[in-house]
Parts: structure tokens; C-alpha cells; sequence
């Protein structure tokens, strides 16, 4: 039971362009720590958007409206300063950076959103538990990040970050599209384990997801806005019945 | 570092200067009289003075080169140059005699911590000369010779005379010419048959004096079924007027032999670069040019490696760093002129602030020369749209045996690359040395792990104060 929610992340009415075409067109919402929000929606209907926009893409641009971080004005921080602040987001494509090893990057990672060094031998321990936990082989760690991964070892090194990060806000972008089932366990692990310490967003076109991931929220997107909002019922209808139907409301 | 040092300097770390405390210093300029001077402080033999002289003449009459930056190269004024200065009357084998000043700054450039960790010899030059030298009791008592060049003429007269500009002739081009002639300083190493050095060998080379010209001449000879790890290391103080640095450097590998060489240039913006460096690989040898070039305002060189002998192998990475103000002009030239040699030619350069990257490269196959296998790959990164890369790569194949990939990309960074890295913790500049360390990586992982580090942290200097 909870006693009193906390407030990770509030959203109020905004509206995002990108290049002069408005993309999310007033959208709300508001994140409480331990609760998963899981956003449904049509390619095209601004889940994306939102996503970057939250991470502080310089491509979007908010034209109206507002987001808090724990009551302070999002805006004012740089890409770099949102991730130190405890946000996180895992992308739906990760980058391809040559030469840069797995187990560099995430040691330097750690040590740049904690703003201390971390000692090679914590580093390692951390890095061991963490991979054991997504039943990640130790090869991984002295490769390049993401070069020559298939799609699903993208993903998994995407729940890596989030499980060594311990953010405060996750937001997960597609992350289990292209997954097969048994990786799509492994997956939802990872986000159960950041859970109750962390508001998340869980971005999908699948309601499989929400089998092993408890969502305390489901949000549809049309159109830059959201639409309907449910509980874990509603994924499943959306499942059953497409968006149609709620095309008509909208 | 105050603000108004790093004006001067920059962002070159290795900057600062001693006060000047030479025992002789000739006077700027050059000319027949001051080959012989230098000769005769030396007291060289008579056979080494005629080699000077009859280089000096060469270089005199000897036409610039056409490629690299001909625009610099007119503008050198030679009249301008000391070709001799003198540090210390000996060269020491232990730091408590070199003066403290010295002491110091090889302390700074971090020589003195590397040979204490996991070096098997060092040779410390100062301007024209080697102050300091050590090498490993058991490497002595292998036979292994490893002294400043200087030494070596005095000690092993046959040995150089035997191979001395048998790789670079003097005739090779004007800077080879000019080097013959006025050459101070450089190593000599010698590794018997069938040794192996597990431990790298280190020089240092070190401008302090303004209008310095330093002319080091390095013949590493490894004998049959031998190895060797040599590395060199190069910085000077930054002046508003020109340095010269004009190293020859010859490799012999025999039979089976491996000889490594990695450099790290890291030269202060005023130094002209302009050096000729060649082996020769005879049967089932190998050897690899390991190169860096992360500073000088110009840098032409071009590591060589003529395949002399039927299974050699040739390995080049070279790897060069051009910011503002700087021109690298650098690549490879490998000759295949035995059978069944191989080569690997890995070139990576990145451009920043108006800084221009050259890659000019030689593949040769020669008629007699069967079943060769070669690949090139050459990659430049641009990191802002000011700064310019080109490559002129050659090839001349004689045998239609041989096996070729060349592949080359010139690519920037991307924004989604530079999203990714900020959105886990790191500020744009940091992100940008990460995908610099990783565009290195091919380079610093054949580095010994000390420097590799020390690289990486050289780039983020580099990269520091550039962004935004």
C-alpha cells in the first residue's frame, strides 16, 4: 500500500513541433514513482515524440505547455544534465559507436550521471550481477557498442544501462519490438527491477509486453494526443479490437 | 595552468620551456662549415664527414618536394635554424647527473615513471643530443645494443658503417639529404639472432630551445629470428617562430625477424615535421609502423616498408589528428618485391577546427612479386565542416596475382550518435572524445596500455575548449 505518491514527472498540455509540423498536439500526464504508464498508439501518433522530447532531443522543439521533473522546469536542462538528474531513456535505435567497448562506456556512463569515478572492482561486480540478471554472456563487454549487434542484443544492452543507471524516470521506447519471447522475459525483468524505485513509460505496440511488465496505466496515442486512458484492461482490448474504435471518439 | 598560459599555449600540455643552458650552441644557419663543425665535436671519422658533406651538398642543390604543402615548405627559412646545440657534455646513466631542470621535464612528459614500470631501456634526447640512457642488465647481457646514435657511431663503427643510409640513402629527398648531413643524436639498436625483448625500448625526444632544428638518426637492426618493441615519444615547447624536426629512421628486419615501431608525435604547433622513415622486411619478417601524429602545424611522413624477402609482412597503422592550424600529411608506402608477402594498411584521421588531413599512400607490386595480398582501409572523420580531408592513394600492380581490398570513408559525427551518448550522462564535448578515443581504438589497442590511456587523454585534451 502506498502511503503517499511521489511525483517523478507532471506533463501539462504541450504541444511539440518538429521543423514547423506540429507532432504532439496537448498532451497531459503525470508520473508517480513506482508507476508504469504504458503508452499505446499507431506508428505515427507522436509515442516517439514524446519519448525524445522528454530526453531532450534538439530536433523538438515545445511550443506551449509545460513539463516538471520533480517540480523543477525540465526545460532549463541539457540532454546530459536530464540523464545526470536520473532520467533515462532507452531508444528504440541505438547508436553504432565504433571502437567505444561496451565495458568503457558503461563504466564511464555510471561515472558521468553519479558525477564520481567508480572503482574498477565495484564497476566489475555491479557489471557481473547485472548481466546475470539478463542472462547477458561476458563476451558483450569487450565489444563496441551496438556494432554488428542484431536487434535483439541492441535492446538487451539498452536494459543493461537501465538496470547499472538506477534511474528515476525510465522511459522505454519500443524496447520489445523485435524480441523473441524468451528475450522478451529477460527484458521485463530488467524493468521490474528498476520499478518500484522509478516512474516508468513503457512505449509499445504490443500488449505481450504488459504480461510480464504490471502497468498501473494505459495510455492511447492518436494523433499527438492521448486519447483513452485505462487500466491493463484496456491493452487488451486494444489487442482484440485494433484502434478503430477509438478513432471514432477521437 | 593560468589563463594566460593557456593562451599561449593552448590546449598543448607540453608547452613549457626550460631556461636555456647550453654548453655549445652553434649560430643560426647552415652551411658546409657547419656539417664539418658538427662532425668534428663529435670526432667522427673521416668516412662519416664525407657522407655529411656529400649530403649537405645534395640537400643544397636538392629541389623541395612538390607534394604534402609546398606553400610551408617554400617559406622555410634554413638561415633561421640552430643545427647544433649541446645540453650536457656526457650523456648520463644516471638522472642525479643531468641537470634538475631536465630531470624534470622528462619527469612531466612522463618517461621517467615508464621506465621505472615497464621499460627495458630509455634514451632521452634533449636538442641535439641523448642526456640520459638505461637499459635493462639482461637485455645487455643478451647482446642486445641499444645506445643513442651518437654512441653507436663511436662504439660499433663497423656496424653502422655497414648499414648506415642503406635504407634512407641521403640522395632519397631534400629533408633525407639535409638529415645525412647534420644528423645528432637518434638511437641504435641491435638485436642479436634469435633474441627476444619482451619489454619495450624508449626514446624521447625533447626541443627546449627556440629555432631549434633537431635532426635524429635512428638504424634499428634486428637480427635473424629476433623481436622488438621500439617506441618513440616527441614533444617541444611552443614558440611563435619555427622548429624543425627532420628525422631519418632506418629498419632492418632479417630473416624472421619482427621489429615494431610506435610513435607518438606529439610536437608543439610551430614544429615543421618532416621526416623519412623506411624498413626493410627480408624473409618471413615482419615489421609495423605504429604511428601517431597529433601535433607539429606540419607533418609529412610517410612510414615505408619494402618486402624484400618471400613471406615478409608488412603492417602500417597510422593514425593523425588535424586541428587548427595543422596540416598532417601522412600515410604509408609499402613495396611488395618478394612473393608471397602480405601487407595491412590501416590509416585514420580526424579534422577539426580547420585542420587539414592528408592520407597519401604507395602500393607497389612489383612483376616478380606473386600471390601478394594487400588491404588499405583508410577512414577520415570530420568533426566540423571547416576542416578538410583528402586522400591520394597509389597503386602500381605488376602481377595479376596479387590480392587487393582497398576501402576508404570519410564520415562526420552524427547527431544521433552525439543524443545517444549525452542522453547517458555525458556533456557534448565528453561524447565527442568518446567517438574520438573509439575512431582511434584500431591504433591505441596496439599500444602498451599505459599509453594507450595516456593517448586517449592526449585527444580529450585536444578535444577540450573546441565545441559550442
Amino acid at each position: 500500500m502506498r502511503v503517499m505518491s511521489e511525483e517523478i514527472l507532471k506533463i501539462s498540455n504541450i504541444h511539440v513541433s518538429v521543423e514547423e509540423t506540429e507532432i504532439i498536439k496537448g498532451l497531459s500526464l503525470t508520473i508517480n514513482k513506482g508507476e508504469v504508464h504504458a503508452i499505446m498508439g499507431r506508428n505515427g501518433s507522436g509515442k516517439s515524440t514524446l519519448a525524445n522530447v522528454l530526453m531532450g532531443h534538439p530536433a523538438y522543439q515545445i511550443t506551449s505547455g509545460e513539463i516538471t521533473y520533480y517540480n523543477q522546469p525540465l526545460e532549463e536542462l541539457e540532454v546530459y544534465e536530464r540523464a545526470r538528474a536520473g532520467m533515462f531513456l532507452s531508444f528504440q535505435y541505438p547508436s553504432v559507436l565504433p571502437g567505444v567497448k561496451v565495458g568503457t562506456f558503461l563504466k564511464k556512463s555510471i561515472e558521468a550521471v553519479r558525477g564520481e569515478p567508480v572503482k574498477q572492482k565495484d564497476f566489475r561486480n555491479q557489471l557481473k550481477a547485472a548481466m546475470a540478471l539478463l542472462d547477458m554472456d561476458r563476451s558483450f563487454w569487450s565489444r563496441y557498442v551496438n556494432d554488428g549487434f542484431s536487434g535483439g542484443e541492441k535492446k538487451r544492452l539498452e536494459i543493461l544501462q537501465l538496470v547499472l543507471l538506477q534511474p528515476s524516470l525510465a522511459i522505454l521506447d519500443e524496447t520489445d519490438s523485435g524480441l523473441d519471447i524468451d528475450a522478451l522475459k529477460i527484458v521485463s525483468k530488467g524493468i521490474n527491477q528498476v520499478v518500484p524505485q522509478a516512474g516508468c513509460i513503457v512505449i509499445t505496440h504490443y500488449q505481450r509486453l504488459l504480461e510480464h511488465v504490471k502497468a498501473d496505466c494505459v495510455h492511447v496515442m492518436i494523433d499527438g494526443r492521448i486519447v483513452k486512458s485505462g487500466g491493463p484492461d484496456l491493452a487488451h482490448k486494444l489487442e482484440d479490437q485494433g484502434y478503430d474504435w477509438l478513432e471514432v471518439d477521437a | 595552468m593560468s589563463d594566460e598560459a593557456r593562451e599561449i599555449v593552448g590546449d598543448y600540455r607540453y608547452g613549457f620551456h626550460d631556461e636555456e643552458n647550453s654548453t655549445i650552441r652553434f649560430d643560426n644557419g647552415l652551411s658546409e662549415q657547419v656539417v664539418r663543425d658538427i662532425s668534428a665535436i663529435k670526432n667522427e671519422p673521416e668516412w662519416m664527414t664525407d657522407i655529411r658533406v656529400k649530403a649537405y651538398h645534395h640537400f643544397v642543390e636538392r629541389e623541395m618536394p612538390k607534394w604534402g604543402n609546398p606553400e610551408v615548405l617554400k617559406n622555410i627559412d634554413f638561415e633561421a635554424i640552430t643545427y647544433f646545440l649541446r645540453s650536457t657534455n656526457a650523456t648520463k646513466d644516471d638522472w642525479k647527473d643531468v641537470p634538475e631542470d631536465i630531470q624534470n621535464t622528462f619527469d612531466k612528459v612522463g618517461l621517467r615513471e615508464a621506465e621505472g614500470t615497464w621499460l627495458g631501456g630509455i634514451t632521452a634526447q634533449y636538442d641535439s643530443e641523448a642526456v640520459y640512457h638505461s637499459i635493462r642488465e639482461d637485455l645487455e647481457s643478451q647482446g642486445v645494443i641499444f645506445l643513442d646514435m651518437d654512441s653507436g657511431l663511436r662504439e660499433h663503427p663497423e656496424l653502422v658503417k655497414k648499414y648506415f643510409g642503406k635504407v634512407v640513402p641521403h640522395s632519397d629527398n631534400k629533408f633525407a639529404a639535409l638529415n645525412t648531413a647534420v644528423w645528432s643524436g637518434g638511437s641504435f639498436l641491435y638485436i642479436p639472432k634469435g633474441v627476444h625483448v619482451e619489454m619495450p625500448v624508449q626514446a624521447y625526444f625533447r626541443i627546449n630551445a627556440e629555432n631549434m632544428g633537431q635532426f635524429e638518426r635512428t638504424l634499428i637492426l634486428a637480427d635473424e629470428g629476433s623481436s622488438v618493441h621500439y617506441i618513440e615519444g616527441c614533444t617541444a615547447p611552443s614558440y611563435s617562430s619555427t622548429a624543425l624536426h627532420s628525422a631519418v629512421v632506418e629498419l632492418i628486419a632479417m630473416d624472421g625477424a619482427k621489429i615494431r615501431y610506435s610513435t607518438i608525435q606529439n610536437w608543439s604547433n610551430n614544429v615543421l615535421n618532416l621526416v623519412t622513415k623506411r624498413a626493410h622486411a627480408m624473409k618471413n619478417s615482419t615489421v609495423e609502423w605504429i604511428d601517431s601524429n597529433i601535433g607539429s602545424g606540419l607533418t609529412m611522413k610517410y612510414p615505408a616498408i619494402l618486402l624484400k624477402g618471400e613471406g615478409s609482412h608488412a603492417e602500417v597503422v597510422s593514425v593523425a589528428y588535424a586541428g587548427k592550424e595543422q596540416h598532417q600529411d601522412t600515410g604509408a608506402k609499402v613495396h611488395h618485391l618478394a612473393a608471397n608477402t602480405t601487407s595491412n594498411i590501416i590509416s585514420k584521421s580526424i579534422s577539426k577546427d580547420g585542420g587539414r588531413s592528408t592520407y597519401r599512400g604507395m602500393l607497389q607490386v612489383m612483376p616478380k612479386a606473386h600471390n601478394c595480398r594487400s588491404k588499405i582501409v583508410c577512414d577520415a572523420l570530420m568533426l566540423d565542416p571547416d576542416s578538410r580531408s583528402d586522400t591520394y592513394p597509389t597503386m602500381e600492380i605488376g602481377n595479376s596475382s596479387a590480392d587487393l581490398e582497398h576501402e576508404a570513408s570519410v564520415s562526420k559525427v552524427s547527431g544521433d550518435q552525439l543524443f545517444y551518448l549525452m542522453s547517458r550522462g555525458f556533456s557534448e564535448q565528453e561524447a565527442m572524445g568518446l567517438i574520438v578515443n573509439g575512431f582511434f581504438e584500431p591504433f591505441t589497442r596496439e599500444l602498451p596500455s599505459d599509453y594507450a590511456v595516456e593517448m586517449n587523454k592526449l585527444l580529450n585534451i585536444k578535444m577540450e575548449g573546441s565545441i559550442g
